[in-house]
């Protein structure tokens, strides 16, 4: 086993740098520069002037000496300062946002997990039933209708015409007047809508996984050797099939982080939610360079996390994959 | 509609060196000065009138709650391009200069000034007992810091240029500032708004980029920081001892939502005061009871125009009456209407109308696709072979028009255009390129046939960069290549006259010659539509919008909605 994990961390030290170098060179390599937006067809605005801010942002040496002391910086844990006309640490302005991302996308992966997994579980027992269908076509509903409309409507409902919830932000204008429980209330009713709609939209994923997987694990010899057994159907179902039909389902999660940072942009757009999707969209659009490589080394940092803790999840679980190297 | 991002907020900013103009960027990162509104046919307006005709009694109190679709970068005017950061730093920092009401040039900072020697020398005398925010008293050092400040090649700053004019600039005394201009320099005066008054007690020996003052501004206006929370909210408080006297609004807070969807739900739930609307919301979703009763709308010319430019290069348009010709098969009332939804007007020219450099008596090319055919026939072209396409040298008349992507507006425009010239037999074809593609690849190395673009103006009517010949370099902003000797003569002349009266004969000259050259196919100057929460007094629309005398606003006692907040003397 830990010969495996050793392996494991091995590859993903290269994989890890791979994706710094490949992101590095895509992001220099799309039109535009950081000064655009203030040198673009601005009268005010000579070549001299643009000339000085090149050299001050650093812009005018070679890519692979930036890249260098990209790495250089980043080994002492230094994303840079931010382009933008804040000029603050980069690190600074992800630590302010990637919190409030992490808290509505773990929350939603966990509804997405509590309402997926029964609703796939069930779907599988029930294979081609009426509820089956009825299932199937719910979640593939959540999975077609575009969020941001959903959104809308859902504030329309709850926020404009029933008035029970705020519609943007996370935090009230009188937060700060609150009692402690006032604030909770204050930070939980700015988050319900944000977390049951991005919900609503990766159930039909997860639920089809569980389906398919649960199918697969009921074909298997041992759950015809515990019907065999004489035990009861909901035994076979919820202690020997389930069991085993999660199992691939829970390490797909480890997967689909880069899918969330990438769909909060959507979410912290129309909520106003001053999470990190919105930073590195912003990011982009100026091209902020510092910023976007921070957020995408944090990204892939988080995913590679995430693929490995599968592959242990999957390796603690299954000797075939753990003594792999011995046969 | 990001074309709009920028109108719809406009604010007039004092500082601004008021003879910008950006290309109206597609995120809103455009600065925009203020708009007009001496046009009377603001429905609303009047019924203001009426309902104010009580005139209860101002009162001091209350918060004011604005939405902005961007954050602020920094609170250093001279550091930020966007207009979020304008909106705000103009509420805490002021200017030497600014204009009233009536966009005449006043004292800010400064209570005089005076032009000496042929135009070379300003001196401002400025105003004595005048505090920074944190108690400092404020002086002619200051400006002095400043104007070093925003001419150091160390300060990242987009707005040095006007500024390096200046051959010698000095604080005589305390309340004395003095700058000897290289040559005489018209548009100079504006120049000296709020980019350049900094607190030099707080900023010496310090980086200004990285200085905690782009985050929290130290400034003599009337709100001083409170406190920000990045990409959420931004929040100021009067100022009490601000020199013209404190302001009635306790706070004001700008809230950053970025969808404009989501920003006007929150305005219908009550949760905003005040935002730009878009024409569809302007026109056909803000009609009701609920928002006659709770809301007033306004709506005023923004500065900006959108135009059609030809490559004057590209020997199609190198004949005047080709171009001519267009301007007189595009149908302009009709792409307002369509486009805008009627909120918005013909444009002439570069400037809009009802400021006074502008001229109302150009020729106008009003929607006539017959005299296009003429014009056309003079200059060769026709439907020679019969295939419903104009043709000259077996050449059919097909061209491409670029705009930016993000720009729904634009593109619409577009459209419309393409469908009128196509009945005239004109094939145009539209491509949409991401902003900083397009400028890049296609105008600045002049790799296009015509785009469809807007420039935000303001209230200096210089524009030497713009349409001046030695302007025509790569990445410089005459990117059409117009070329025209007496427009050359008229922007340098321009720029050496300060009487106001021999300008307005200069300028008015320049929109003759350019309504009959048609460099660009002029198409409209769209609106600004400001919607504010009712209980709000004091608005007193202007050419310059709404905002400039926002201190000046109140809500009456009985109509507060957010409690008493306490300020520190």
């Amino acid at each position: 086993m830990i010969s495996y994990l050793v392996r494991r961390i091995l590859t993903l030290i290269p994989l890890f740098f791979g994706i710094t170098l490949i992101s590095f060179a895509v992001i220099h390599l799309a039109p535009g520069s950081p000064i655009d937006v203030l040198a673009d067809l601005n009268p005010k605005m000579t070549a001299e002037a643009k000339q000085r801010l090149i050299s001050y942002y650093g812009l005018d040496k070679p890519l692979h000496e930036r890249y260098y002391q990209w790495l250089r910086r980043f080994a002492s844990l230094d994303f840079g300062v931010s382009f933008s006309p804040d000029r603050r640490p980069v690190m600074d302005k992800i630590r302010e946002t990637l919190p409030i991302t992490i808290v509505i996308n773990a929350l939603s992966l966990l509804l997405i997990m509590l309402v997926a997994i029964p609703i796939g579980a069930y779907s599988a027992s029930h294979p081609y039933s009426a509820f089956d269908k009825s299932l199937t076509l719910f979640v593939y509903i959540g999975f077609a209708i575009p969020t941001f409309w959903l959104a809308l409507l859902a504030l329309i409902l709850f926020s404009v015409q029933l008035e029970w919830l705020p519609i943007s932000g996370f935090r009230s204008l009188d937060y700060a007047r609150l009692s402690l429980a006032g604030k909770i209330w204050d930070m939980v009713s700015h988050l319900i809508l944000p977390v049951l709609l991005s919900a609503f939209g990766g159930l039909a994923g997860l639920s089809r996984y569980m389906r398919g997987s649960m199918l697969e694990v009921m074909r298997q010899d041992y759950i015809t050797a515990a019907r065999s057994k004489g035990l009861s159907e909901r035994e076979v179902i919820y202690k020997h099939a389930l069991r085993n039909a999660l199992l691939p389902v829970v390490t797909i999660l480890g997967l689909s982080v880069p899918g969330l940072i990438g769909g909060s942009v959507i979410f912290e757009q129309i909520f106003a939610i001053p999470g990190m999707g919105r930073l590195f969209y912003t990011g982009v659009m100026s091209r902020d360079y510092p910023l976007v490589m921070g957020i995408l080394t944090i990204g892939a940092f988080l995913t590679l996390l995430g693929n490995l803790f599968a592959d242990i999840s999957y390796a603690l679980v299954d000797p075939r994959i753990r003594k792999g190297g011995k046969g | 509609m990001a074309d709009r991002d920028g109108d719809s907020r406009q604010r007039f900013l004092p500082k601004h060196n008021l003879s910008l103009f950006f290309l109206c960027l597609s995120l809103s990162l455009s600065v925009s000065l203020g708009g007009c509104s001496e046009d009377k046919r603001t429905e609303t307006k009047s019924q203001r009138d009426e309902s104010a005709a009580s005139h209860p009694q101002p009162a001091y109190g209350d918060t004011l709650v604005e939405g902005s679709i961007g954050d602020a970068t920094n609170l250093i005017p001279m550091l930020a391009s966007d207009s979020a950061s304008h909106n705000i730093s103009g509420l805490i920092i002021n200017g030497l200069v600014k204009y009233d009401k009536d966009v005449k040039l006043v004292g800010d900072l400064a209570e005089s000034w005076e032009v000496s020697q042929g135009g070379l020398q300003i001196t401002f005398k400025l105003r004595r007992g005048v505090t920074w925010h944190d108690g400092h008293p404020f002086t002619a050092r200051d400006v002095l810091f400043g104007f070093q400040t925003i001419t150091n090649p160390n300060t990242p700053t987009a707005y040095a240029e006007d500024f390096r004019q200046v051959k010698k600039a000095a604080a005589l005394d305390d309340y004395t500032f003095q700058v000897v201009y290289e040559k005489p320099f018209a548009p100079a005066l504006t120049s000296w708004g709020n980019l350049v008054v900094l607190p030099k007690h707080l900023l010496e020996g310090k980086d200004i980029a990285k200085s905690e003052l782009g985050r929290k501004p130290v400034g003599t206006g009337p709100y001083r920081f409170r406190e920000w929370i990045s990409r959420d909210r931004v929040i100021l408080e009067a100022n009490p001892n601000y020199f013209e006297g404190r302001p009635y609004i306790d706070r004001y807070v700008t809230r950053v939502i970025p969808d404009l969807a989501t920003m006007f739900l929150e305005l219908k739930a009550g949760g905003l005061d005040l935002m730009g609307l878009t024409p569809i919301q302007y026109k056909r979703q803000t009609g009701d009871r609920f928002f006659q009763q709770s809301y007033h709308k306004y709506r005023y010319l923004a500065n900006a125009y959108t135009y059609l430019g030809y490559n004057l290069l590209d020997p199609k348009f190198k004949d005047k009456r080709v171009r001519q010709a267009l301007s007189y098969a595009i149908d302009k009332e009709e792409i307002i209407k369509v486009v805008l939804l009627g909120l918005g007007v013909a444009a002439t020219g570069p400037y809009k109308p009802g400021l006074w450099f502008y001229n109302p008596d150009v020729k106008k090319y009003p929607f006539n696709p017959a005299r296009a055919l003429a014009l056309l026939k003079e200059a060769g072209w026709e439907d020679r072979n019969g295939d419903g396409i104009l043709d000259k040298d077996q050449e059919p008349f097909e061209f491409t028009v670029m705009t930016n992507e993000g720009n729904p507006v634009r593109q619409r425009t577009a459209v419309v255009i393409q469908e009128r010239l196509k009945k005239i037999g004109i094939r145009m074809k539209i491509r949409v390129i991401e902003w900083s593609a397009f400028i890049n690849e296609f105008i600045d190395k002049k790799d296009f046939e015509a785009t469809i673009l807007g420039w935000t103006t303001g209230f200096e009517p210089d524009q030497y960069d713009i349409w001046h010949s030695s302007k025509t370099g790569k990445k410089e902003l005459n990117f059409i290549s117009f070329k025209n000797s007496e427009v050359d003569e008229l922007l340098e002349k321009g720029r050496r006259t300060f009487d106001q009266e021999e300008r307005k004969a200069i300028y008015s000259r320049l929109q003759e010659i350019l309504a009959e050259e048609q460099p660009y196919t002029f198409l409209y100057v769209p609106e600004a539509l400001p919607i504010v929460h009712s209980r709000v007094y004091g608005i007193e629309p202007s050419p310059l919008g709404i905002s400039y005398n926002l201190h000046r606003w109140y809500v009456p006692q009985g109509l507060q909605r957010y409690d008493r907040t306490e300020l520190a003397p």
